[in-house]
């Protein structure tokens, strides 16, 4: 008269892997609306672009790989990446590089090693990194914030732009871009200009880091928060992240100030924020343990400031993210939790 | 009083759903008109029937006695005439029919000749130990394990603190919690004779805080009784597990190859001292316990004092029977419990709670998606384990590597598998690897004796060889110096006592390696069979067991 066998726990959390997804787009919402009124509707393209890509990737290579489509397709973490990868790419991008990244990030880096679950890198960060390897020139191509800028492009334009390269008669590409804060810094003061002065004669620095983008990371930050309150994620990723950032700043700022930047500039800059609670906070590519998190999130920190300050490239978060990724396997296999009863110093 | 708590790792906050079955007092169930009782009722070995079909019993007659050192007799929960000893479905985790003895009940409910303690404190320890044995007295927290053993920690062990367990953590399971608020004098009282069978000196009753009637009762209580606390601990799934709760309170850990009593405790249930004290002050046997009757699929959740042996579809009855949305039946708790197919099947000594979930109580209609390695299981795993690479290598059939996860750790206490956002069966993968390594041990256990007899079986045939060799060559010797004259007559006395005494001397080392080679047999075989009996039952929530006692067998 009752369903035989079934085992314990009877049971369950509501907590499903589409909801922590769905959940982690809805954190997503405010920094996004923030970011288009600041940075105009490419970001909006961009993600439409991704999202659509992703899915249909999604959806190809699971057929070939004989996967059902419908719980996979519904488990959000395609639209996810998509959303991420999209958010990394300048806002005015032409289509290809969304739709590249996307397809890069699900077939080469997702699905090729078994789909979910299973693929060790970050899909966003890493299609990010092939993209701006790849494509130097349209993943550096900053727009500049809408108060810089004496016309901006509306959705009708901005589409245009991204479909067929056309901007409107008026515009040229170069009223339309500008160098991040981050890069404007670095370059700056590898010419021998005090931090100070870089920022005072700058539009393009706000408050406490770029102009926009610093609203942009409050947004993401509260979004965050948001995702801590509901227990999507935990706080050790995150915390040992911007910590680490901070302090690595700090330590540099407080030795000479005129060369390297505060720790509020490094904290609300760039894509900290977006990667300490978005980005390295991806469950696939962390550490399993609680410990391992801590350091995960440490490095991610660290090395985000080292690729900053001294590397290459004028953010480090995707870098910083995928060099933790490849050691996920050490962090784990050294920070296994004593199991009880273990190693206790038995005394009787 | 304050006392200083400790913390378990993991654990988590469970919807209690507690204060449904907690409304109304404990009822004494219907007597029903047949009881089944199962010969196989605790851990350990069946017990053997003692009646037969036709045979009229009492009321706490002695009906099944126990065949071996962990067994625990059963009694007849009321007077009848026995109409069946016959396999019969009874509630175990296997669904399969074991042994029952058929009761048809007189109604009189007629009790045989008891004989109460008056001063147990007279009483020789193991005597005391005897009539708990006698009594039928197994833990009532779900595991069943014969508390005479549990009182009985050996020479070796100074238990300096008695751990009643009132945590109840499971949600939905009350019975508990109202014995307590009912009857806290019985269970101290219970207490106080356990603390004298082990020469404890403390005793501490810990009880989740989601219990503040239970708590405000107990702690009254006890103000009468010297050296017994109360203490409220955090509500936390599990702080109920035996291992989790002698942490929180003592901020000890139990080692994971040993037992409570290595660290100077003992855990007992609250239920077993209640009815510990019914068997000493009252001659009463173990024939009757609380069980708690909840779930959405049943109308008016309660708690009934019922009788080992009543069907439980007559409890569900009593409680207003099914409701509509009723979809599966569980014994235990939701965490831990296992699901029942029947529920003609009886209450036994272990059945704490029966409970019928409604369709969205459960969980079904997950699909199961792949591990997205999020951590949710190790951060709740109360054990510290890493679930999801116990999952890992368990499905991979990697069971040396998942043993070195420390596999035989996991108290299933079903967390891990409650929060997985991809609702992976994870306790299921673990109890597969369980069995397949058990498995795999008891038939290692077999080669490896085959082995051993065929190594010395060699080894004697080596043997017999040499001594023959030896034996030739002293005859040669002797021949040799037959032909050789004058002095022959020594040579050949010579010859012999030198041929003699090398061959003691091989036999002699022979022996001594083959003594040895025996003993390490022996040895192994020992250390095997030991293993293998205390591994299903050492890491269950509540269930104690220990190879030092098995050794000193009490009262048998
Ligand atoms: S909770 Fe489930 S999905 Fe998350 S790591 Fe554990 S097994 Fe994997
Ligand atoms: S069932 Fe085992 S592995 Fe899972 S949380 Fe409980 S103790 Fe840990």
């Amino acid at each position: 008269m009752f369903a035989p066998e079934t085992a314990s726990p009877h049971v369950a959390q509501n907590a499903g892997v589409s909801r922590l997804m769905l959940d982690t787009l809805y954190a997503l919402i405010p920094g996004i609306v923030i970011y288009v009124v600041y940075f105009g509707w490419g970001v909006v393209i961009n993600i439409v672009l991704a999202i659509t890509a992703a899915l249909t990737a999604e959806a190809v290579m699971l057929r070939l790989r004989k996967r059902p489509l419908r719980p996979f397709l519904l488990d959000g973490s395609a639209i996810l990446t998509a959303v991420l990868l999209a958010l990394a790419l300048p806002p005015l991008s032409p289509w290809w590089i969304p739709v590249l990244g996307c397809l890069l990030a699900i077939v080469l880096v997702k699905q090729l090693y078994g789909g979910l679950g299973y693929n060790p890198f970050n899909p966003a960060m890493a299609g990010y990194a092939i993209l701006l390897i790849s494509f130097p020139i349209e993943m550096t191509r900053w727009t500049a914030p809408n108060t810089l800028i004496e016309q901006g492009l509306g959705l009708f334009e901005s589409l245009q732009f991204s479909l067929y390269a056309r901007l409107p008669d008026v515009v040229t590409l170069d009223a339309l871009t500008a160098a991040t804060a981050l890069d404007s810094l670095k370059t700056q003061v590898g010419l021998g200009e005090p931090v100070a002065a870089v920022r005072a004669t700058s539009p393009i620095f706000g408050a406490a880091a770029g102009t926009g983008m610093e609203l942009v990371s409050l947004a993401f930050l509260g979004g965050g928060l948001w995702l801590l309150y509901r227990r999507v994620i935990a706080w050790h990723i995150p915390a040992a992240m911007l910590v680490s950032l901070a302090v690595m700043a700090a330590i540099f700022w407080g030795w000479s100030p005129d060369r390297y930047a505060s720790p509020l500039f490094h904290v609300a800059g760039g894509a900290a924020i977006l990667g300490a609670f978005f980005i390295a906070t991806d469950p696939v590519t962390t550490s399993t343990t609680v410990r391992g998190r801590l350091l995960f999130g440490a490095g991610c920190g660290l090395l985000t400031y080292v690729i900053r300050t001294w590397g290459g490239y004028p953010d480090g978060v995707a870098f910083a993210v995928l060099l933790m990724n490849m050691a996920v396997p050490v962090i784990d296999h050294y920070t296994r939790p004593r199991t009880y009863g273990h190693d206790t110093g038995r005394g009787s | 009083m304050n006392r200083p708590l400790h913390d378990f790792p993991g654990g988590l906050r469970l919807p209690g759903h507690k204060h449904i079955s907690t409304s109304q007092a404990i009822l004494r169930a219907v007597l029903p008109k047949r009881l089944y009782l199962p010969l196989h009722q605790h851990i350990g070995e069946p017990s053997e029937t003692l009646v037969a079909p036709g045979d009229h019993v009492l009321k706490g007659q002695m009906i099944a006695k126990a065949t071996d050192y962990v067994g625990a007799p059963v009694h007849a929960s009321s007077s009848g005439t026995v109409v069946d000893v016959t396999l019969l479905p009874v509630p175990h985790a296997s669904g399969l029919d074991a042994p029952t003895i058929v009761i048809e009940t007189d109604g009189e409910d007629r009790w045989v000749d008891r004989t109460p303690i008056t001063d147990y404190a007279q009483l020789d320890l193991s005597d005391l130990r005897n009539r708990i044995r006698c009594a039928g007295l197994v833990g009532l927290g779900g595991a069943a394990f014969p508390s005479f053993i549990k009182m009985n920690p050996g020479p070796h062990h100074r238990v300096r603190t008695l751990v009643l367990n009132g945590a109840e953590c499971e949600p939905y399971i009350t019975c508990d919690d109202m014995l307590m608020r009912e009857q806290p004098q019985a269970i101290l009282r219970g207490a106080q004779i356990m603390m004298h069978a082990l020469q404890a000196d403390e005793c501490l009753v810990g009880i989740e805080d989601d219990k503040p009637q239970a708590i405000a009762a107990m702690s009254a209580a006890a103000a009468a009784f010297g050296a017994i606390e109360v203490v409220p601990v955090p509500t936390r799934y599990p702080a109920g597990g035996e291992r989790q709760l002698i942490q929180v309170l003592t901020g000890k850990e139990v080692p994971s190859d040993g037992l409570p009593p290595d660290i100077g405790v003992v855990c007992q249930n609250v239920a077993t001292a209640a009815a510990l004290q019914r068997a000493i002050d009252a001659g009463e046997p173990l024939i009757s316990r609380v069980v708690t009757v909840s779930g959405g699929g049943v109308r008016t959740p309660r708690n009934l004092e019922v009788l080992i042996g009543t069907p439980m579809h007559e409890l569900i009855e009593q409680c207003g029977g099914y409701h509509n949305a009723a979809q599966r039946l569980v014994m235990g708790g939701p965490m831990m419990g296992f699901s029942l197919e029947s529920d003609s099947v009886p209450v036994i000594k272990a059945t704490n709670c029966v409970l019928s979930l409604a369709a969205d109580e459960l969980d079904v209609g997950h699909a199961t998606l792949p591990c997205i390695r999020c951590g949710r299981c190790a951060e709740v795993c109360p054990a510290s384990l890493l679930p999801q690479q116990l999952y890992w290598h368990a499905q991979a059939k990697e069971f040396d590597t998942v043993q070195s996860y420390n596999l035989f750790d996991c108290i299933e206490c079903g967390l891990c598998s409650y929060v997985c956002p991809s609702h992976i069966p994870l306790v299921q993968y673990y109890r597969f690897a369980k069995t397949e390594i058990w498995a795999q041990e008891r038939n290692k256990r077999k080669a490896d004796i085959a082995r051993q007899r065929t190594e010395f079986r060699a080894f004697r045939l080596a043997r017999d060889k040499q001594e023959r060799a030896a034996r030739h060559a002293a005859k040669r010797a002797a021949l040799k110096d037959a032909g050789a004259g004058g002095t022959r007559q020594a040579a050949i006395e010579a010859a012999r006592e030198r041929a003699e005494q090398k061959r003691m001397e091989q036999t002699a080392e022979l022996n001594a390696a083959r003594d040895a080679k025996i003993a390490e047999v022996k040895h192994a075989i020992a250390a095997q069979t030991e293993r293998q009996e205390a591994a299903p039952t050492s890491k269950t929530v509540d269930a104690v067991t220990s190879s030092s006692n098995r050794e000193t067998p009490d009262n048998q």
